[in-house]
């Protein structure tokens, strides 16, 4: 993200390269992020993809492996929770259940030392507590905020959870932190009360100006409140950008499938503004891209129209599904299952054309279309990566020790049902239907992710053996100014 | 909202009428086996107490063994050398064992399974085989005091029943509960004065009784690592019960102790109300 002088001036919190392992299992992966003064920023992303160990750090419950988390300006990476001016509204609450509601929000007030604005003799200035008068009247107001102004006296095991929530939140503003963490804190509310509270959140955000960073997995509510979302996964940032920005012009094609619905392609850029695929030619508003590059792309189930007589594409009606304002149907065209949404129902079997128009169209770069790995050349004919020995063409003379790069394409590799028929065994971890074929991610034994592109479809969790034909292998010696940066 | 809820009045019933019976058979019969053994070992047996304390030699109401309690100043200052030898050793237990169970909790040590279990371990062993052993390892260390060998063989004896509740209830604690604290403000020792220490007073209470209670009676560990000085309640009972005139005596002197003992329980269980849902042993 470039931001300008005057902007950064502004970073009320900045994450530089940082980076957290547990137990040799990276959960945040050299993460960069600015957030501003006064912002709701939201990460965004499926469990386990490391926001909560973010948010941990931030709060100061984790020390990062490695980088530095500035807080206006200040290196705060090492300091304790106790003496950042950040306050955090907890997944599970975490109330104090021997304090009634009033002394579960005193408690943060109790602690707090201001300064009475007089110095001591040598020039130091000079702190109080706040009085018994000061706390009733700081938590009756905040009690007032989150409308529980009559349950100072209550026990906080009574309440229930929308209130608990309350109570959770009033606790952590009363300190008048800088920032507020909240930590999923709508998950254990039903579907209604959670609506409201978001509401309310986003209303107490305007309220008081505190900066709010929120971490859910949920990405309706992150779309609806944030100014800012970060969408991550696998411990890395996969997008910072408003919530519109992410949704019309996702960043790749996990972005895409992760922000509500989308039909996600894989495509050919046969020129600036003119992209292939299901076998037709598409006008769009990309440019920039190599003549046929591969290019994923993601069409939003709104922006698809059908017309009864005229298209770009004829397609078959699968299924249809009323969903209140509009109909959600299944079309099968060109061998792809388009996801349409339309306000016209389309009986299952009619047959249908579909049109998309250029803005309707976002183009992905693909993030990677080769898998590369650094190996060892074993003997003439054999490279060792990923833990096991291949067969290749040695065409370069490369000597047995030789350090290498070796690349396969996504297309290249060969999955078996039989781990024993392959090299080495794997796990698949991801399948992603691209369209026209699935994108599979697998993890192998040594610890290594291979992606393959296959028409057949592999289920999470199956055991599979890889296998590359000798002539797909591509072994080249490791020179020396070559960056380090392979899939190891 | 919630009335509308409520489920009719028929199934209900049916399905309480199901509950109450298994089988045909009264869910209330399945507490038979308990209640006869209760009735034999407890009930029973304090009837008898209840009946020689009140009685003479000659099987008539009377109360003169009370007044031979309160007429004996000498006897009184055995009983209150017994509370304070137990106050102690139950003191003693508690500042040896929560720092431990707090370690032992919030360590992120691999074996803490087997530390814990080589601090409970000692329970399964008998505890006059432990006391025993214990005047042995006092005779090495040559300790000479009667008083100071009784009360680090209670201590000894007793320490697990204080380690074992107040581990229980620390590692059961909310662990976000701690770190909602700090990141309200507080230093990690306001942390343990203000929530972790309150919150794990039903652990306290139960390993308070489980050491007091059973210290303030006994007379095994008196008579074997203390001498004629160390003359504990515990020992007079003892004594009293050995020769056979002495029954009335005794189970008056026993009746003093369990009134002293209930009373204190109640105290305890006053404390913990209200902090129930965390959960003690008592």
């Amino acid at each position: 993200m470039a931001v300008t002088a005057r902007e950064k001036f502004d970073n009320i919190i900045e994450i530089k390269n940082v980076t957290k392992v547990f137990d040799g299992i990276t959960a945040v992966d050299d993460v960069n992020l600015a957030v501003k003064r006064g912002e709701f920023v939201t990460l965004l992303g499926p469990s386990g993809c490391g926001k909560t160990t973010l948010l941990r750090m931030i709060a100061g419950f984790e020390m990062p492996t490695s980088g530095t988390i500035m807080l206006e300006k200040q290196d705060v990476t090492a300091v304790p929770p106790h003496l950042r001016p950040i306050n955090t509204v907890f997944q599970k609450y975490a109330l104090f259940p021997h304090l009634n509601v009033f002394k579960n929000i005193a408690f943060g007030l109790k602690l707090k030392r201001i300064p009475t604005g007089e110095t001591d003799k040598k020039g130091k200035p000079v702190f109080r507590k706040f009085t018994k008068d000061e706390i009733a009247e700081k938590v009756e107001r905040v009690l007032k905020l989150v409308n529980l102004e009559t349950y100072g006296h209550r026990n906080v095991t009574g309440l229930s959870g929308g209130q608990q929530q309350r109570v959770a939140i009033a606790r952590a503003i009363v300190c008048e932190p800088k920032v507020l963490l909240l930590d999923e804190p709508l998950g254990a509310l039903d579907l209604k009360m959670r609506k409201e509270m978001q509401l309310e959140l986003a209303a107490m955000h305007k309220n008081i100006g505190i900066t709010f960073i929120y971490v859910t997995h949920d990405q309706e509510e992150a779309l609806t409140m944030s100014d800012k979302v970060v969408v991550m996964t696998d411990g890395a940032v996969q997008q910072y950008g408003t919530p519109k920005a992410i949704y019309d012009e996702p960043a790749n094609a996990f972005v895409a499938d992760f922000i509500g619905e989308s039909n996600i392609l894989s495509g050919v850029m046969k020129s600036d503004f003119l992209v292939e695929f299901c076998g037709t030619k598409f006008k769009c508003l990309d440019k920039g891209f190599a003549p046929d590059e591969r290019v994923d792309l993601v069409v939003r189930p709104e922006d698809i129209f059908i017309a009864p007589k005229k298209g770009a594409l004829k397609g078959e009606v699968v299924s249809t599904v009323f969903k209140g304002t509009y109909y959600e149907m299944e079309i099968l065209a060109e061998g792809y299952q388009f996801t349409v949404q339309n306000t016209v129902e389309r009986k299952p079997g009619e047959t249908v054309f579909l049109s998309v128009e250029p803005d309707g169209i976002h183009i992905m770069k693909k993030l990677k279309t080769v898998n590369e790995f650094i190996g060892t050349v074993v003997d003439e004919t054999t490279v060792e990566f990923c833990g096991g020995k291949f067969e290749f063409v040695n065409s370069s003379g490369l000597q047995k020790g030789d350090a290498v790069r070796v690349t396969v394409p996504f297309d290249k590799v060969e999955l078996t049902d039989d781990e024993a028929d392959g090299c080495i065994g794997a796990n698949v971890t991801q399948t992603f239907y691209k369209g026209t074929y699935y994108q599979v991610q697998v993890y192998t034994d040594d610890d290594t992710d291979f992606f393959i592109d296959t028409v057949d479809e592999w289920d999470m969790g199956d055991r599979v053996g890889i296998k590359i034909k000798p002539e797909d292998i591509k072994v080249e010696p490791v020179t020396e100014n070559a960056e380090g940066d392979g899939n190891d | 909202m919630t009335e509308k809820l409520v489920t009719p009045d028929a199934p209900k019933s049916l399905k309480t009428n199901k509950a109450k019976r298994i089988r045909g058979i009264k869910r209330s019969t399945f507490s038979m086996p308990y209640l006869a053994l209760s009735i034999i070992f407890v009930i029973v047996p304090l009837f008898i107490m209840l009946y020689y304390a009140f009685t003479d030699l000659d099987g008539n109401f009377s109360l003169a063994n009370f007044a031979h309690f309160f007429s004996r100043p000498n006897i009184m200052a055995v009983m209150g050398k017994s509370f304070l030898v137990a106050l102690i050793t139950t003191v003693v237990c508690f500042l040896l064992a929560y720092p431990l169970a707090l370690a032992l909790t919030f360590t992120s040590l691999n074996r803490k399974f087997i530390l814990v279990m080589l601090f409970i371990l000692p329970m399964w062993i008998n505890s006059l085989l432990r006391t025993y052993a214990m005047k042995i390892v006092l005779h090495i260390l040559d300790v000479t005091n009667a008083w100071t060998a009784v009360t680090v063989g209670m201590v000894y004896d007793f320490f697990p029943f204080m380690l074992m509740p107040l581990y229980t209830v620390l590692s059961g604690m909310d662990r976000s509960l701690v770190e909602a604290s700090q990141d309200l403000g507080a230093s990690p020792v306001k942390s343990l004065f203000k929530v972790v220490l309150p919150l794990s007073l039903p652990g306290i209470v139960s390993g308070v009784l489980m050491v007091f209670m059973p210290t303030v009676s006994t007379f095994a560990i008196s008579d074997i690592l203390g001498d004629t000085s160390t003359y504990l309640f515990g020992n007079v009972i003892d004594q009293w019960f050995r020769n056979s005139g002495g029954w009335h005596i005794g189970s008056a002197y026993s009746f003093i102790l369990l009134i002293l003992i209930a009373a204190t329980v109640l105290i305890a269980n006053k404390i913990t109300k209200g902090h129930t849902e965390v959960g003690g042993v008592l």
